[in-house]
């Protein structure tokens, strides 16, 4: 353990592992509190092992992502929906339409039970946005791709190219846009942005034969001792089980799909995505630089995702009251003791992941600005 | 190490061969200069020694290229990946990965290393190569030096045995290049690896070279020796080998500790005599003024306190570190720099508030990449548009370019003219509206020395039809040979500002060979020795002192 409290980056993998768990877990309830403690929850391990990165920032993002899903989920069921519950709270203009619309309504009587039902579901969706936005802010995206398995290599370095090209392209358009001044033409509008668009392009397209230039040069698509047929065979295998796995956590996460979805498609997936992975990484001729290590502080922080998932679940099919909260009739929701238990262990990972490099911490705000200034004044 | 065998390579839909008969044998351990005019063939002699012409470029060969025993014709590319390294000119286009140290290790994982020893080699290659403090940074934020370190570093890892580098020091600036240089020569002395590399800045490399090979261009046979017995009659050449020339020193010096040793005799000869200068009339009207600029990007103040002037019919050269505020500046007087405090003033004018022909009328500028400013598919449509956007006379752009490259057709694609064309091209688009206030940024980078030459007399002329130039450039010799004044930067401030031989003689960084060979007197280029040398020995009757204003200072 006392290795693990070293500062170090935790594999993105965990990160991930331990927000679908809070994801899957807040599926399984409508309880306003619960999913509130789910969401500090994520807030708390995110404030206390963020990097300083730009993707970092995508919390905030994904939070403000979060309100707008509820905003837009009541703001349909008052207008478009068919209310239930007999609390009606206010009654909007309405608008008649023809039978064949039935299942449509324009207005009309707003009940406190349908608003509710909308603020709830849309606080449940948003949560799972919030739980996904974590993982972003935690989990570095190139470190993401280093770890994607040998199988699917190739796909991993087009992704790469792809998070490096995409930034030296916007930052072509706006040099070659300006550029347009120098010739007495306009820098905005249709006509800037068609007239730049080809020598941005032809740029990018040389930039990207010398970019294959030097990846060839460089060793990459060394050919190994494998058969072509045997490295399709496993790439099939990989793509076939991930996407069975999918559909397993997709059976788990959503409550009303059959129970042959579930467990059983997601370990077939696992075990078929295990197999090729094994048989890729030992034909493959690649190796890896510093991979990150899948140790102690990986399973615990892992765990604690899937600890929180599988209390809820337990919970929802054992029927623990106070899961659901109250909408017809409305009451109070209350706070059932196995949920607080389920969002204790989801914060776990603000203490057991192991602490960032000083290099990669976020400076207190007031020294933040001699930081900014530093690089500048040493090169 | 490297033998090529009676090669010859013609590249698809070509007829003539690019390279013909090369026959070239290159010893282990050699420093290797490749030297020649732009498209004469140099980058496809680079890129046949790992095979990438012409497995990667297309086109035909004949005989063979062998490099540490293994025949190219056999191995593509990525199976010559442990033998030779490749760092493309652009090393910014040749990185794959976003930070510096998984960029050292790309390499050593194609080719399957043990992870034990990737993590060695990177350490080694950090420290080989001074890039400790940079291991975490993300690539786009280092500068032009850091990032050819990087790219040198990221193909050293695989412990090649040759190293190949097309021009590692055209874009950088002086102390930059001579950080690279001092890497590579390392890299020759300690660990034995054969280095073979394309540059036209002859004279910042000449004198590490062991060989050098010219490639003439159009089939003529490749000339390879040593630097000295090459040299001696070589088309191009630095300024320290053409003022040996011209003393008739023997042997001919490469460096400038050679040639100071020599130039004793000379430097007596020119005593009482003064360097020729082009003359400024110093009544010429103030084109442009800048006032206390300060200009700041998001996060960073790029330029502050800056207060300079220019005149009609003067060439000022702005120096200074890359990112020490040159284009900032440049842009700032024709309005593109954001948050401005301070005053510009053109004509009278802040250009930021001039568009379209009345912004042509009074201020040019030449950016960096001249292809930005070209958006037509021929070099015809492109000089019509810009008599268009200047409201010129339809002819006027074309009627240019042909005084200053009469070579270049009209149906040519802007693209596939060579650098040296295309930032004519950019140049004339630019004089179609006759600014009277001309900036070039990097005017020089990848120009080879005839192509400079040309375009120095063509800056000149321009002076002296009253034109105000304002060039930033990290070219040394360039900036001896035009420039009539000379404004350093750093860190977004003014350090120096004065007549050329004031500023620069007392600089090392910024002085050219001449200067630092015939120091503490004020010589910059050899035709100005030439000229006095003539006078002396009563060539050409009494040496003429026509020194620019402002000289009494220098």
């Amino acid at each position: 353990m006392s290795g693990d409290r070293l500062p170090r980056w935790l594999h993105p993998g965990a990160w991930w592992a331990w927000a679908l768990g809070l994801a899957a877990a807040a599926s399984r309830t409508t309880n306003p509190l619960i999913l509130l403690l789910i969401i500090g929850a994520a807030a708390v391990v995110v404030q206390s092992r963020r990097p300083a990165a730009p993707w970092a920032r995508s919390f905030s993002f994904f939070v403000r992502l979060g309100i707008i899903v509820i905003v837009v989920r009541v703001l349909v069921q008052v207008l478009f929906s068919t209310s239930i519950g007999t609390t009606v709270l206010v009654t909007l203009p309405g608008l008649t339409l023809p039978d064949w619309l039935a299942g449509v309504r324009l207005g009309g009587p707003v009940t406190l039970e349908s608003l509710l039902l909308a603020l709830y579901d849309g606080l449940r969706l948003a949560t799972i946005l919030i739980c996904i936005g974590s993982a972003n802010a935690l989990a570095s995206p190139t470190r993401l791709l280093k770890s994607v398995p040998a199988a699917l290599y190739e796909l991993g370095v087009s992704v790469v190219v792809a998070l490096t090209f995409t930034p030296q392209l916007v930052s072509d358009v706006e040099r070659v846009r300006t550029t347009r001044r120098l010739r007495g033409r306009p820098t905005s509008g249709p006509r800037a942005i068609a007239g730049s668009a080809l020598p941005v392009l032809e740029g990018a397209l040389e930039r990207s034969v010398s970019l294959a230039a030097a990846m060839d040069s460089r060793g990459y698509g060394r050919r190994g001792a494998v058969s072509a047929a045997r490295r399709r065979t496993t790439a099939v295998f990989l793509l076939g089980g991930l996407v069975a796995a999918c559909i397993g956590v997709y059976g788990l996460v959503s409550a009303g799909s059959p129970a042959l979805l579930g467990l059983p498609m997601l370990a077939l997936g696992v075990l078929s995505a295990v197999i090729s992975m094994v048989a890729a990484s030992r034909a493959a001729v690649r190796t890896r630089y510093r991979p990150d290590p899948w140790s102690l502080a990986e399973w615990v922080v892992t765990g604690a995702g899937v600890a929180t998932a599988g209390l809820l679940a337990g919970g929802s099919w054992l029927g623990v009251p106070g899961l659901d909260a109250p909408i017809d009739p409305p009451g109070w929701p209350t706070l059932p003791l196995i949920a607080v238990l389920a969002t204790l262990v989801a914060a776990t990972p603000a203490l057991t992941a192991p602490p960032l490099p000083l290099t990669a911490r976020p400076l207190p705000p007031d020294t933040r600005s001699a930081r900014t200034r530093l690089p500048e004044a040493v090169a | 190490m490297i033998r090529f065998e009676d090669v010859t390579l013609t590249y698809p839909g070509e007829t003539a061969p690019v390279l013909a008969n090369v026959d070239l044998a290159i010893p282990e351990g050699e420093l290797v200069l490749v030297v020649g005019r732009t498209g004469s063939g140099k980058s496809t002699l680079l890129k046949a020694i790992n095979g990438l012409v012409p497995h990667f470029t297309g086109g035909t060969m004949a005989g063979r290229v062998l490099v540490d025993g293994r025949d190219t014709r056999d191995f593509p590319p990525r199976e010559l990946a442990d033998v030779v390294g490749v760092v493309p000119q652009d090393p910014m286009s040749g990185f794959v990965t976003d930070v510096v140290e998984d960029e050292l290790a790309y390499g050593m994982e194609c080719l399957g290393l043990p992870p034990d020893v990737m993590r060695r080699r990177v350490e080694e290659t950090l420290d080989l190569l001074g890039l400790t403090d940079l291991r975490h940074r993300a690539l786009r934020t280092l500068s032009g030096g850091q990032r050819q370190r990087v790219a040198i570093g990221a193909v050293l890892t695989a412990h090649p045995k040759v190293l190949v580098l097309d021009e590692p020091t055209s874009a950088l600036d002086p102390g930059a290049a001579e950080e690279v240089l001092a890497a590579l020569q390392r890299l020759v002395h300690d660990l034995g690896v054969t280095v073979v590399m394309a540059e036209h800045r002859l004279e910042r490399v000449v004198q590490y070279a062991d060989l050098v090979v010219i490639v003439p261009g159009d089939g003529q046979p490749v000339v390879a020796g040593s630097p000295a017995e090459v040299m001696r009659s070589a088309p191009i050449a630095p300024p320290v080998v053409e003022l040996g020339r011209l003393a008739g020193w023997h042997p001919l010096p490469l460096s400038v500790r050679d040639a100071r040793r020599a130039a004793g005799p000379l430097r007596d000869l020119l005593v009482g005599h003064t360097p020729h200068l082009r003359a400024v009339r110093s009544s010429a009207r103030v084109r442009a003024e800048i006032d206390d600029l300060m200009v700041r990007y998001a996060s960073a103040v790029a330029l502050h306190s800056v207060t300079a002037e220019v005149a009609d019919g003067e060439i000022v050269a702005l120096m200074g570190r890359n990112g020490a505020g040159k284009s900032t500046l440049l842009n700032a007087m024709v309005g593109l720099s954001p948050k401005v405090s301070g005053r510009v003033l053109v004509d009278g004018h802040d250009p930021r508030e001039l568009n379209g022909p009345a912004l042509l009328r009074s201020v040019g500028l030449v950016p960096q990449e001249p292809g930005d400013l070209l958006e037509a598919t021929t070099v015809a449509d492109e000089c019509r548009a810009a008599d268009r956007d200047a409201t010129c006379d339809p002819g006027t752009t074309r009627a240019l370019l042909a005084l200053m490259a009469p070579d270049i057709e009209d149906g040519t694609h802007p693209r596939d003219l060579s650098e040296g064309q295309r930032l004519l091209l950019a140049l004339c688009v630019i004089l179609a509206a006759r600014p009277p206030l001309l900036l070039l940024d990097e005017p020089t980078r990848g120009l080879d020395y005839p192509t400079k030459a040309r375009l120095a007399t063509v800056l000149g002329d321009l002076a002296d039809a009253g034109h105000a130039i304002v060039l930033a450039t990290h070219d040394v010799e360039l900036v001896a040979a035009v420039a009539d004044r000379v404004i350093i930067l750093a860190e977004g401030e003014v350090v120096a500002d004065g007549t050329t031989s004031h500023v620069v003689t007392s600089s090392p960084m910024f002085a050219p060979q001449v200067s630092k060979i015939l120091a503490p007197e004020p010589w910059l280029t050899v035709e100005q020795v030439a000229a006095a040398v003539a006078a002396s020995t009563g060539e050409s009757g009494p040496p003429r002192h026509r020194a620019a204003e402002g000289e009494a200072a220098g």
